[in-house]
C-alpha cells in the first residue's frame, strides 16, 4: 500500500473519534466538521514527510480544535494569526491529549456522535444518510448512488436533516447509565439499518451500495470496541458478520437471487463465520438473551450446517419462539414459519401464517411463502394467486424475476398434469 | 536464536482496508514468508481475531475474573506474530523491517524466544 493509502486508511478510522471530540468542543456540527476537514489536509501535508503521529485521532482533535478557534478569531478579526509552526509542532501537546482520550470522555464522544444521527424525529433513510456522511465520511455522491437518487437530491436531504438536529440538540453532558444504555441500542438499531440498506439491494446496484455493509461493520466494530462487554452488540456484530459472509453468492452471474437452499456453501467467507460464531460464543455468557443475539444464533445454524440438509430446523424453530418473545412481529412469525415448514412439514407453516394475512397483506415476503407453502401442498390455483399478489408487490426485478421462475414451475407442472 | 515478531498495529485502520487492500498486505507479506520458508527458517505465524473477539481472565483474583476484551488497551493492537529463526539481532530486524514495508502503519516487537514448544497440532484441528 502507498503511504497516501495508508494515511487515508487512518484518516478513515480516526474520523468518528476526532469529529466526535471537536463536537464537544464547539458544541457545532458543522464547525467540527470544518474542523476536522482542516486538520485532515494538515495531516496530508505533514505526515508524508514527518512520518505518521503515534495517536492519528489526538493529532487531528488538536490540528482540528487549533485550526477552529483560529478560524474563528480570523472571522472577529481581533488577535493575529499564530504562525504555522506552533500549530504544527505538536510533540509535546499530543502525549497528555493521549491520555485523556483514553477516559470516558471519548466512548462517550463517539456515541454522541452516532446517536446525533437516530434521532427518533429523522426518517430512517435520513439517519442512514446523515451517519453515512458524519460519523463515515462518505461523500454526498457515494451516498446518493447507494440510494439510487441524485447528487442534489442527496444533498438537501443531508443539509436538510442536520438543520433538524441543530434544532433540537442532544445534551453535552456525559450521560448517565440509562441514557447510555437507550443511545447504545438507537445506535445499534441505526447501524444495522445501514447494513440492511446495503443487504437488500439487487444484484445491479451490488456495487454502488457494497459501502453500506462493509461500513455498517466497521461502525459496528467500533461501538464493541468502546463498549466491550455489551452482548447485544457482539449480537449485531454477529448477524452481520454471518450474514455478510454469503455476500458472494446470493445472485448467481445473471443476477438473480440465489436462495440459502442453493448457495454454494465453499464460497461462504470462512473468516467471517469463524469471527460471527466467536461472538456469540462470548455473548452467551452474559446470559441476557437479546433480539440481535438470536438473530444470530439463527444466522449461525445456517452457517454451521454444511449442507443445507444439515439444517437443525427444530432448533431453529425454537430460537425463533424465543425471538417472537423478545420482538415480536407478523414478520418475526412469517420467518418463523419456514423453519416450521421444514420442521413440521408445509401445512402447519400455513397455518401459522394464515392469520398474518391482515398485517402482512403489502408484504412480497408474506405471498412468496404462501404461494410455496401452497404448491408444496398441491394447491397449485391458489399457489399462483399468492405469487401472483408476490410479483406485483416486489420491490427489485430480481425479486419479481424470482417468483416467476416458480410460477411457470407451476405451469409446467399442471400441464404435465394434464 | 528463534525471535517472535508481534505485530503491533492500529485495529480500527486496518479494519478500514478494503478487501483489496488487505489482500495486497497479505499477499506482500506472504512474499516475505516464502524465502523464510524455503530455508527452513519460518516457524508458525498466526494472525489474530480483532480484540473485540478477544475475552481475558484475570488470574490475580480468586476465582479467575472473566473480562471481555483484550488484555490491555493499548492504542495499538497485538494482530499476529511470526516465529522467525535469524542469526541475530541485527538479521532479525532486517526481516521485520522487510515486513514493514510489506505492512505499514504500527510497529513490530522483535523478541527473542526462551522456550519453544512446536506443538502437534491435526490437519482437522488447523482446518476448523
Amino acid at each position: 500500500m502507498s503511504d497516501l493509502g495508508w494515511i487515508d486508511g487512518a484518516l478513515t478510522a480516526a474520523r468518528p473519534q476526532a469529529i466526535g471530540a471537536l463536537l464537544r468542543y464547539f458544541r457545532d456540527l458543522d464547525l467540527a466538521e470544518e474542523a476536522f476537514q482542516d486538520a485532515c489536509l494538515r495531516a496530508l501535508r505533514s505526515w508524508p514527510q514527518k512520518g505518521p503521529p503515534r495517536d492519528p485521532a489526538a493529532w487531528l482533535i488538536m490540528v482540528g480544535r487549533n485550526a477552529a478557534i483560529d478560524q474563528v478569531r480570523r472571522r472577529s478579526r481581533q488577535e493575529a494569526l499564530p504562525d504555522e509552526e506552533t500549530i504544527s509542532d505538536l510533540d509535546d501537546v499530543e502525549t497528555p491529549l493521549a491520555e485523556r482520550l483514553d477516559g470516558a470522555d471519548y466512548r462517550d464522544d463517539v456515541l454522541r456522535l452516532l446517536f446525533i444521527c437516530c434521532h427518533p424525529d429523522l426518517p430512517a433513510t435520513q439517519q442512514i444518510a446523515l451517519a453515512l456522511r458524519i460519523v463515515s465520511g462518505l461523500s454526498v455522491k457515494q451516498i446518493a448512488r447507494a440510494f439510487l437518487v441524485g447528487e442534489a437530491a442527496m444533498e438537501q436531504r443531508i443539509t436538510r436533516a442536520k438543520a433538524r438536529i441543530a434544532a433540537n440538540s442532544t445534551p453535552f453532558e456525559a450521560p448517565g447509565p440509562v441514557e447510555r444504555a437507550e443511545r447504545l441500542a438507537a445506535v445499534a438499531a441505526m447501524i444495522y439499518l445501514v447494513f440492511n440498506e446495503g443487504y437488500s439491494a439487487g444484484a445491479a446496484e451490488q456495487d454502488d451500495r457494497a459501502a453500506l455493509p462493509i461500513e455498517a461493520m466497521r461502525l459496528a466494530r467500533l461501538l464493541l470496541r468502546l463498549y466491550p462487554a455489551e452482548p447485544e452488540i457482539m449480537g449485531l456484530m454477529a448477524l452481520m458478520l454471518l450474514h455478510h459472509s454469503r455476500a458472494s453468492t446470493r445472485f448467481d452471474a445473471a443476477g438473480e437471487i440465489v436462495l440459502l437452499d442453493d448457495q454454494d456453501r465453499r464460497l461462504w467467507d470462512r473468516r467471517m463465520i469463524v469471527e460471527g460464531l466467536a461472538l456469540i460464543d462470548k455473548a452467551i455468557r452474559h446470559r441476557q438473551r437479546g433480539p440481535y443475539q438470536v438473530q444470530a444464533a439463527i444466522a449461525a445454524m445456517h452457517a454451521r450446517a454444511e449442507r443445507p440438509e444439515d439444517t437443525d430446523w427444530a432448533h431453529i424453530d425454537d430460537l425463533y419462539v424465543a425471538l417472537e418473545q423478545l420482538a415480536p412481529s407478523p414478520v418475526v412469525t412469517l420467518n418463523r414459519a419456514v423453519a416450521v415448514s421444514k420442521a413440521k412439514g408445509p401445512a402447519a407453516a400455513l397455518a401459522m401464517i394464515e392469520p398474518l394475512g391482515d398485517r402482512l397483506g403489502g408484504y412480497f415476503h408474506f405471498f412468496g411463502l404462501k404461494g410455496s407453502l401452497l404448491t408444496q401442498l398441491g394447491r397449485a390455483a391458489e399457489a399462483r394467486e399468492a405469487y401472483g399478489h408476490a410479483i406485483a408487490l416486489a420491490a427489485t426485478p430480481a425479486q419479481a424475476a424470482h417468483i416467476r421462475q416458480h410460477l411457470d414451475q407451476l405451469v409446467k407442472e399442471s400441464a404435465a398434469q394434464n | 536464536m528463534l525471535y517472535a515478531f508481534l505485530c503491533y498495529n492500529n485495529e480500527d485502520a486496518v479494519f478500514s482496508w478494503s478487501q483489496a487492500e488487505d489482500e495486497a498486505v497479505m499477499s506482500a507479506l506472504g512474499k516475505v514468508r516464502a524465502p523464510l520458508e524455503r530455508a527452513g527458517r519460518c516457524g508458525p505465524s498466526a494472525r489474530l481475531m480483532p480484540t473485540t473477539a478477544a475475552t481475558t481472565l484475570r488470574k490475580d483474583s480468586d476465582p479467575p475474573l472473566v473480562l471481555d476484551g483484550p488484555y490491555a488497551e493499548t492504542k495499538e493492537q497485538l494482530l499476529g506474530f511470526y516465529v522467525i529463526e535469524c542469526a541475530d539481532l541485527e538479521a532479525a530486524l532486517d526481516v521485520a523491517k522487510d515486513l514493514a514495508k510489506a505492512n505499514p502503519g504500527g510497529a513490530y516487537e522483535v523478541r527473542p524466544l526462551r522456550l519453544f514448544h512446536p506443538g502437534a497440532l491435526a490437519p482437522e484441528a488447523m482446518a476448523r
